[in-house]
């Protein structure tokens, strides 16, 4: 709405308008406001569903039984036995990808945390000291962000991947590469988050709280942690979200290429490696159909959640 | 307006200075050069020093990254031993172009091994880039102007389910519907392998008959995403005064959306357009993989399961610069655009 | 003079999802050709979105025209299709707005927002196109217009911004002017000239003129005729001499004696209007302004009172005699 109109109808509109449409009933226009917040609870639901599903499913399936190989049950279609099918080397996809989707889970929010870590120390660093060290700080952050960030990935998974043995928790065996999987995304992704917090620090900076503190000799650590940081959890809680689903997401783009998590550990990703066949891609959709759609609905979900979040967090910043 | 250009100029300096010496670290730790130089064959000990002394790698790791950066033709390097450095190197330097030979292709230098191939890429990505932009403009700003209705709905449903896929399920399904499928239901069926198919040769029509099926994959998730910005941008602008007055002044509606309000919305999306270009860069990489296409993208997977370091480095040196010179050039077009700056 | 707008019983209202905003009720008038009519209130009135609801400028959602007709030139543009109405804006109506900051397009230069309206109403070609707005930029006292036709809105100052607003919306030579609040977001000496350019453009051209503004004192050399609105309702209609020297409603009262004046005696405080404007959201059972009158009556509390004349070419909404204190 145009600026006078704003005055009249004063703070009470704060929806972004249209310049024509055919009349709505005030029902629709308040379906608008809705839809945002439904979309956030329906992927709320939707990932407390996909968590159920991984973290659930081994009181049905046993890891074992989810590695466990038959050649002889190769490529079956989805059945009443193996409701999404079998792999090809006869696995039971459906048992697969409830152990793969703990991996994958697992590493998205994990990776975020590194990310998280990295991302506030130097977006903290660079906004509170300013001068050479943000300008030196900045000058490493884009950097990082022109390199690629696939490529880069992809090389770092190589050549780290083989260097941490397995570990055993909580009664699974993982392939050590998993933390590798996790520490590389972590170091690949924190620029957006250290960017933001850096704006963030960059402005609150100049508010007078921050100089009294200063004025009484509060030691610059604890401004930055006690005073600034509390006031940036919005746009950090945000970015963490998104990148959560980020973090999935190259996950499975590097297990797929076969350089990400090593067999047998099941990822999502990983169990789309090599479908590129023809004959897979011919005669078996239900080996990438399945893993490939709890992807999606997996990240879909947590933009929703992330979507809705910046509505109500943060609703300066603009909604994509 | 220059002294932006330079200042950019200037800026970029210290960030390929930093590039560099990423990807020197990273180089320096993939394994041992001397080994895989010599292939599979064991190496005896004094061709092993010999080597030594010829990659450099006796020296200290300063001038290791001198060499690799500036080449070691202009110095003398000690090949027999004998304390006294006598042969020229013959490496000109990654600065002259000069990533270092390929090990899967023996001899040949690995910059000519990627410059083969980067033109097939530009052939994915060139085309995918117009399409994002065409396709997210079209559909950002219709359902700009036609927020609230159920096509809209229906649109912003299907761009967040677009955005969130990864591109190889876009590629995997769209190979079952229009290759396996269409062929199945006796369709005509597009290709999924290579550029062309090798019986008919590689003609133009082969050629774009095939890249269909990658282009799309590749764009449909940038395409998703930025329809919503250019949505979100458009719905800002036509909220501003300047787009009532210009109703105001009885321009017909058209004009109003497409001269006053779009040129305003353009501007951030240009930048939004300079910072995608890494993203297109590793879809092309996922895409020229899953459709055997032989660019780039698939060149640096398969020299990286087969531990060629130069090609790798040259590849991804290449790209990271690439991008830098994308950005430099889409800011310098914003500054352009945007009056305010341009004027100052 | 002839009547050349007749505003009747206009009323609109906004679809809020916290409520409907009750912003312009009911509210009639008519204009004479060559008058120089002022719309005078706070702000939130709904002066503003009368204006522009009559071009269609308000969007429709959240906004809804309840009822009403204005009639221009024999047609109700209430009626009228949006490609009528694009044939009106500009051509035989045009608007100046308030803010020049954000009103004018930051990446079009003004040449560009000048000779466009004049390419479309007018089928001019660029060339004369380009001549008239050189004569327009001209007219509106800006020097040497015609190097400043590539240049962007952003070099001007802000009173040369609003002359370019004024050109502009006087390019296609309209018979109606609306301006609203031209002058509230420039500085004093600014709005002086901006008011003097007013002043000729009734003198020379006989332009109509609507002048919008929250500010009693700069209509005062300025118009014929003032309309008082509050709360979205009309509350007095008189012509500016009897506004002046016989106020008869009490909101005009107070907004004359609220007017900082240099023949006051120091140290007096500056008298202001006590309490605050009602919210829009609910329609009053009675006078909109009864909680801040100080005339009030039991009366005013239950009914609403209507517009009517108190003496000839003079409309009062109240229910009190300002003079005598008695109900009327």
């Amino acid at each position: 709405m145009d600026s006078t109109a704003q005055t009249t109808v004063a703070l009470l509109l704060h929806t972004a308008d249209e310049l024509e449409a055919p009349p709505l009933t005030l029902r629709q226009l308040f379906w608008r406001r809705f839809r945002r917040h439904r979309m956030a609870l329906f992927g709320v639901v939707l990932l407390l569903l996909l968590v159920v599903y991984s973290f659930g499913g081994p009181l049905v399936f046993s890891e074992a039984y989810a590695n466990a190989t038959d050649t002889s049950l190769r490529l079956r279609a989805p059945s009443a036995e193996h409701p999404f099918g079998t792999d090809a080397v006869g696995r039971d996809i459906l048992a697969r990808t409830i152990y793969g989707g703990q991996i994958s889970l697992m590493i998205g929010l994990l990776a975020m945390l590194v990310e998280v870590v990295i991302g506030i120390t130097i977006g903290a660093l660079a906004g509170y000291f300013g001068g050479l060290i943000d300008s030196l700080l900045m000058r490493f952050t884009e950097a990082w962000l022109n390199i690629p960030a696939l490529f880069l990935l992809l090389i770092m998974a190589r050549y780290f991947g083989g260097r941490i043995p397995n570990i055993t928790l909580l009664n699974r065996t993982f392939s050590g590469s998993v933390v590798v999987i996790i520490l590389i995304i972590g170091v690949t992704s924190w620029m957006y988050l250290a960017r933001i917090v850096r704006a963030e620090f960059l402005s609150t900076k100049e508010e007078e709280f921050i100089l009294a503190a200063k004025a009484t000799g509060t030691p610059h650590w604890e401004i930055i942690v006690r005073h600034i940081l509390p006031n940036a959890t919005a746009p950090i809680v945000v970015s963490a979200t998104l990148s959560v689903a980020n973090a999935i997401l190259l996950e499975s783009y590097i297990s797929f290429l076969g350089l990400g998590v090593q067999p047998p550990t099941a990822t999502w990703g990983n169990m789309l490696e090599r479908v590129a066949s023809n004959e897979i891609i011919q005669n078996a959709p239900w080996m990438w159909a399945f893993p490939g759609s709890l992807i999606v609905l997996t990240v879909l979900s947590i933009n929703f959640i992330g979507d809705g979040l910046r509505d109500a967090l943060d609703p300066r910043s603009r909604a994509v | 307006m220059t002294r932006y250009i330079i200042r950019r100029l200037l800026q970029a300096i210290p960030l390929l200075f930093f590039i560099s010496i990423v990807a020197f670290v990273l180089m320096m730790n993939m394994g041992d050069p001397v080994a895989t130089m010599g292939g599979r064959r064991a190496i005896r000990p004094q061709d092993r020093e010999r080597l030594t002394r010829q990659l450099g790698l006796d020296k200290p790791i300063a001038v290791q990254y001198l060499y690799w950066l500036a080449g070691n033709d202009w110095d003398k390097l000690d090949l027999d031993g004998d304390g006294v450095a006598e042969t020229p190197g013959r490496r000109k330097g990654v600065l002259r172009g000069d990533f270092g030979t390929s090990l899967v292709h023996r001899g040949k230098p690995a910059m000519a091994v990627i410059w083969d191939r980067i033109p097939n890429t530009l052939l994915l990505m060139i085309p995918a880039e117009i399409v994002i932009i065409g396709g997210a403009l079209l559909v950002g700003i219709y359902s700009a102007l036609r927020q609230y209705s159920a096509l809209d709905h229906v649109i912003t449903a299907i761009t967040f389910v677009g955005y969130s896929m990864p591109i190889f399920f876009i590629a995997l399904l769209s190979m079952y519907i229009f290759a396996v499928l269409f062929r199945r239901w006796g369709l005509p069926y597009l290709p999924t392998v290579g550029m062309f198919d090798a019986s008919v040769g590689k003609t133009p029509l082969q050629v774009t008959w095939h890249m269909v099926l990658p282009v799309f994959s590749i764009a449909t998730i940038s395409m998703a995403g930025y329809s919503r910005y250019i949505r979100s941008t458009m719905l800002e602008v036509l909220s501003q005064d300047y787009v009532r007055t210009a109703k105001s002044k009885g321009l017909p509606r058209r004009e109003v959306v497409f001269v006053h309000a779009l040129k305003n919305a353009s501007l951030p999306i240009v930048t939004l357009v300079g910072l995608d270009l890494p993203l297109l860069l590793g879809g092309a990489l996922v895409t020229e993989s899953i459709f055997a296409w032989p660019g780039m993208g698939r060149l640096f997977l398969d020299h990286l399961q087969r531990a060629d370091v130069s090609v790798v480095m040259g590849i991804l040196l290449i790209t990271s610069v690439a991008v830098i010179v994308f950005q430099l050039i889409t800011d310098v077009v914003y500054a352009w655009l945007d009056p305010r700056i341009r004027y100052d | 003079m002839s009547t050349f707008l007749e505003v009747q019983d206009l009323t609109v209202r906004f679809h809020t999802p916290e409520g409907t905003v009750h912003a312009v009720n009911g509210i009639s008038y008519e204009l004479g050709e060559g008058e120089t009519l002022a719309l005078v209130g706070e702000s939130g009135c709904g002066k503003s979105v009368s204006m522009m609801s009559l071009l269609g400028l308000i969007p429709i959602p959240p906004g809804e025209i309840v009822s009403g007709r204005a009639i221009y030139r024999g047609t109700d543009l209430l009626e009228m299709t949006e490609h009528e109405l694009e044939n009106i804006r500009g051509a035989e109506i045009g608007m100046v707005f308030q803010d020049p900051m954000t009103s004018l397009n930051p990446v079009l230069t003004i040449g560009r927002q000048i000779t466009e309206s004049l390419r479309v109403h007018d089928g001019s070609n660029s060339e004369q196109a380009e001549r008239r707005a050189i004569e327009l930029l001209d007219w509106v006292g800006i020097s040497d217009p015609a190097n400043h036709l590539q240049d962007y809105p952003h070099q001007f100052s802000g009173g040369m911004r609003q002359r370019v607003m004024i050109a502009m919306a006087l390019a296609c030579s309209p018979s109606l002017l609306i301006a609203d609040e031209p002058t509230t977001a420039l500085d004093v000496t600014i709005q002086a000239q901006i008011v003097e350019l007013a002043l000729r453009l009734r003198e020379q051209i006989r332009m109509t003129i609507i002048w919008i503004t929250h500010d009693l004192g700069v209509v005062a050399g300025l118009a014929d005729r003032v309309i008082v609105m509050y709360a979205g309702y009309m509350v007095e209609e008189a012509g500016i001499e009897d506004l002046y020297e016989d106020p008869r409603h009490p909101y005009t009262l107070a907004l004359l004696a609220a007017l900082p004046r240099a023949d006051r005696r120091r140290h007096s405080r500056l008298k202001s209007i006590r309490g605050a404007p009602p919210s829009m959201l609910v329609q009053p059972t009675g006078c909109p302004f009864a909680s801040r009158c100080e005339f009030v009556i039991e009366h005013c509390w239950s009914a609403n009172p209507p517009l009517t004349p108190v003496v000839p070419n003079h409309r009062i909404a109240c229910w009190v005699d300002i003079q005598t204190g008695d109900s009327r």
